[in-house]
């Protein structure tokens, strides 16, 4: 924690600590509604008006046996009074509702920092569960840390010994009495959440006021009980002016595509089947009906994007939504949407692989598949979000090349930026750009395969309209005319003018942005959820008078005309990604440089540190 | 820009008058003697009847030889992947349910790779009239075997005999629930003309399973019941509300016996009063006769099941209506979700 003495803003039984940022890991077993917590506190946190980030990390098993290692879930929110980039690298303070949480998150935490466990949970049995042969709050070896034991279940049953409630009942309002000791240590209103408790559970005002009293009584407790002897404020932070709201990266994608439907006039479809981390953004469009949002849960995942296939022909901006696995199932279709020109964006939510992999963890490693995993020459553009707001623009933006260049569209999130969340300027409706669909020719003129000079899109003639009567379909097509072509020729030439239509988009991408200056020592480029991370070890290093400049790639395919000129302006390239370095083989193929790799694969973002310290090592030269 | 106000003024093709007018100009390219010329056809001549404007028919199909349908049909068409067109027919007839929506599928086509997409969309009801050509053969491939070839078959790909049991088309349709379940042979136009006549008019997905004969790899794979001077005696024709009756001299039909059925012989002109009376709206019975095979039984023709239940795309576009009764679309607001907070200037 970085504490600056300032006075206290307002006074109150205990002296207040100012602090400029603070990050905070909710840590306990899959039933103990971590998520819910941390969601809780990221609320209020946004609403004090603290620049944020979070990560959740929850186990792939719904219910893994409780007080296990599989079992525990975790919520991490970084906030402060400055901009915020990443969820934090390492917790200042940790809440362990159990001994596996404490085992499977201990390591992370900082020297000094705090540590507050539920001591009622550490019991022979629970402490047996995850091999601790003492119990650590008590041997000793948690010496590096301010231990706060807080007997949390005996503490929240006093509480609520007034109310009928089961025991069970007693014990899942524990989490809110440890929501209210972090509201009252951190200084947050609690307005929202207790509005949030009343909407929640508004059928059964029992657990409304069970709920309730758990989060005053947490809050009086950490005020009057001899535990803290202090509590901190962290103040506003200097957002740009305007209405804000949190917003993960699936709501984000979502909303984009809804706002992408409503500029371009197109009626939106998405088709797609369950899969993790992808399924709330088939859960958030199945919401807004009343955009005339079309979502259609297929049989599988090849139903999926065959479905926004036929709507996409049928003149529909079609979505298909997955995360690795289903885009492997999807590329025959995907082929499909190539060969026929038609418009398709394919959201792929990235998880660790291969195969099932970690489907709750996040990992860049499906970057090559969408690049490259089709048969035949397939070439298909490639936009990537940056934090989770940006999904917002990210979709909108693959909306609006698929309909102007007539292709499908790859957009990469990942499980980091689906679940993560950070506060977001709302855009006012006005200011998102409109796009439309580019005007038929007269029937005369019509030919499926003639294309627009500038763009080399075909037209895009749904049925419906007379006159425009054609047929379409996988196999290759004579070009201009559209029907089945087997000719040599002919074939070579569709396939470099696909190739060629995909690299027009180049005409589309602004030119880079460069974080620092444009020539230089080392250059970092990054793609993808990294951003925070990158961005803000590279300040780091800036604010060390190191000659470090960092770039971020939206469009990985077609790739950025001036990206080459950039990457010559330095005497180092680093690639930083969390896969084995699939952009690296792009870059050092496309311009053959000898660009080096920064690569992470646990299934966990990249820390800032681990950047910083990679740049530091390649600036020294080795 | 000019060109939009153009093309919405443009007229409707209006009702199309013949055949012709849905004969594409892309030559035909299957194997001189195949069945699906005269399904081709049919399909051509029954269009014009339907007073459906040309531009509101789409053929979708998948992969194999029946799936080249769609470049022969001067309608819009979507010649997709193997197994999938179910799946794009979909999307395309929820999207847009202003289509009339046809599905040319194979036994392979539809009941090997794509037999998933094949059950959910009968289920679903997707309003999707989905012609089955079944060879009991891959053609396309030449001549593997399929997941209607009988066993014992000599194939390719399966030289000492197939031990695969074969799949039963319409039974399989009718445990998806389907709404519309018919079969007809490609030799017998006038009842193929009837039965996707019918299938057109059902409201609701529509399956038809039409006998074809393959003349390179499975010659003869249905001469039994498709040969015309064989079917009154191979064959029976299902009429809603008649009774089963076959056989030259009309002397034949059909009874329930415990929990099967069987054939029964009769003086022309007096069927017993325990003959099987046709009910489409029976699945039980429908269930029975899917199971009505040569040698011991004609084969029927005709309508299976046909029975009424909520279309996939009306119910989707129903929930639709309410929603936008209910709460308007506002893009705005739903930027702004639940909470949101000012950072002043």
């Amino acid at each position: 924690m970085n504490t600056e003495s300032k006075p206290a803003p307002h006074s109150t039984k205990k002296p207040m600590e100012e602090l400029e940022s603070v990050t905070i890991r909710f840590s306990g077993d899959s039933g103990d509604g971590i998520q819910l917590t941390g969601m809780q506190f990221t609320t209020s946190t946004a609403l004090a008006g603290n620049d944020l980030s979070t990560l959740p990390d929850y186990p792939a098993e719904i219910r893994a046996p409780v007080g296990t290692l599989p079992g525990v879930s975790g919520y991490q929110i970084h906030f402060s009074s400055r901009e915020v980039l990443t969820p934090g690298d390492a917790p200042d303070v940790l809440v362990a509702m159990n001994p596996a949480a404490l085992k499977a998150n201990i390591k992370d935490l900082k020297k000094g920092g705090i540590l507050i466990a539920n001591v009622d949970s550490f019991t022979p049995q629970n402490l047996n569960k995850v091999s601790y042969e003492k119990n650590p709050l008590e041997d000793g070896s948690l010496s590096d840390f301010r231990v706060i034991k807080v007997d949390l279940s005996r503490l929240t049953g006093n509480a609520l010994s007034g109310l009928a409630l089961t025991k069970v009942q007693v014990e899942r309002c524990k989490n809110f009495f440890a929501l209210g000791m972090m509201y009252w240590l951190y200084d947050r209103p609690m307005d929202g959440t207790l509005k949030w408790i009343e909407s929640k559970f508004k059928k059964t005002p029992l657990l409304v006021e069970a709920n309730k009293k758990a989060l005053l009584a947490g809050n009086a407790y950490a005020e009057t009980a001899e535990i803290f002897g202090f509590h901190y404020h962290v103040r506003k932070a200097k957002l740009d002016p305007g209405l804000y709201r949190n917003i993960t990266g699936n709501e984000a994608t979502a909303l984009g595509l809804v706002a992408a439907s409503q500029v371009s006039g197109l009626g939106l479809w998405y088709g797609s089947y369950p899969i993790t981390p992808a399924s709330d953004v088939l859960h958030e469009l199945s919401k807004h009906k009343s955009f005339g949002v079309k979502t259609f849960q297929a049989e599988d995942e090849i139903a999926a994007i065959g479905s926004a296939i036929g709507a996409a022909f049928g003149g529909h901006l079609a979505v298909t939504g997955t995360s690795g696995p289903g885009i492997a199932l999807k590329s025959e279709a995907i082929g499909l949407a190539v060969m026929t020109e038609l418009p398709l964006i394919i959201l792929d939510v990235q998880r660790g692989g291969p195969s099932t992999g970690l489907p709750t963890k996040t990992e860049q490693a499906d970057l090559l598949q969408c690049l490259y995993g089709r048969n035949g020459e397939s070439p298909v553009p490639v936009i990537a979000a940056s934090t989770p707001s940006d999904c917002f623009d990210a979709a909108i933006e693959a909306c609006r090349i698929a309909i102007k260049y007539m292709t499908p569209v790859f957009l990469l999130t990942d499980g980091y930026l689906a679940n993560g969340s950070e506060p977001w300027k709302i855009p006012s409706v006005s200011d998102i750009k409109k796009f439309v669909v580019p005007t038929l020719p007269l029937p005369a003129q019509f030919k499926p395969y003639l294309r627009d000079e500038k763009t080399l899109a075909r037209p895009w003639a749904a049925p419906g309209l007379a006159g425009y009567e054609h047929r379409i379909g996988g196999i290759e097509k004579q070009e201009i005319s559209g029907n089945v072509s087997y000719d040599p020729e002919n074939h070579e030439r569709m396939v470099r003018l696909r190739a060629a239509k995909v690299n027009k988009i180049t005409q589309d991408i602004p030119p880079m942005q460069v974080l620092g200056a444009k020539k230089g020592k080392v250059l970092v480029v990054g793609w993808g959820s990294t951003f925070g991370a990158i961005s803000a070890a590279v300040k780091n290093l800036q604010g060390k008078k190191e000659s470090v400049s960092a770039i971020h790639l939206r469009y990985l395919n077609p790739l950025p005309s001036d990206l080459g000129d950039l990457l010559a302006g330095f005497e180092k390239v680093v690639v930083a990604e969390m896969n084995l370095g699939q952009l690296l083989k792009v870059i050092r193929a496309k311009f053959a440089i000898p660009a080096i790799g920064l690569n992470k694969v646990k299934g966990q973002p990249f820390k800032i540190g681990e950047i910083e310290s990679f740049i530091e090592t390649v600036l020294r030269g080795a | 820009m000019e060109n939009e106000k153009e093309i919405e003024n443009l007229p409707a093709s209006g009702p199309v008058l013949s055949r012709k007018d849905f004969v594409s100009d892309q030559m035909v390219r299957w194997c001189p003697g195949c069945g699906d010329f005269a399904i081709l056809a049919t399909v051509q001549k029954l269009m014009p009847t339907l007073g459906i404007p040309r531009e509101k028919i789409v053929f979708v199909s998948g992969i194999g030889c029946s799936s080249r349908f769609p470049y022969y049909m001067n309608t819009y068409g979507f010649h997709s992947i193997h197994g999938r067109a179910p799946t794009l027919a979909t999307g395309l007839k929820c999207a847009r349910p202003d289509l009339m929506v046809w599905v040319v599928t194979g036994d392979g086509d539809g009941l090997s790779i794509g037999g998933n997409h094949l059950i959910h969309a009968l289920r679903r009801n997707a309003d999707l009239k989905i012609l089955l050509f079944n060879n009991r053969i891959y053609g396309l491939t030449k001549g593997q075997l399929s997941p209607t070839s009988e066993m014992g078959k000599k194939t390719k790909s399966t030289p000492y005999g197939s031990i695969d049991y074969p799949l039963n088309p319409i039974a399989l349709a009718l445990a998806s629930e389907a709404t519309f379940v018919a079969r007809a042979v490609d030799t017998d136009l006038n009842a193929l003309s009837q039965v996707l006549d019918k299938a057109a008019k059902h409201k609701g997905s529509a399956l038809i399973e039409i006998f074809q004969n393959c003349i390179v790899f499975n010659d003869g794979a249905w001469s039994e019941v498709s040969d015309k001077s064989l079917q009154s005696e191979t064959t029976v024709t299902l009429e809603h509300g008649k009774p089963l009756v076959f056989g030259k001299n009309k002397n034949k039909g059909i009874r329930l016996k415990g929990w099967n059925l069987e054939v029964i012989e009769f003086e022309p002109g007096h069927p017993p009063a325990d003959i099987l009376i046709h009910d489409e709206t029976s699945s039980p019975l429908a269930y029975l006769l899917s199971h009505m095979e040569r040698p011991h039984f004609p084969v029927p023709q005709g309508v299976f099941r046909s029975v009424s239940r909520p279309v996939l795309n009306e119910l989707m576009d129903a929930q639709i209506a309410e929603a936008k009764k209910s709460s308007p679309a506002d893009l705005e607001k739903l930027l702004k979700g639940s909470e949101t907070w000012t950072v002043a200037a």
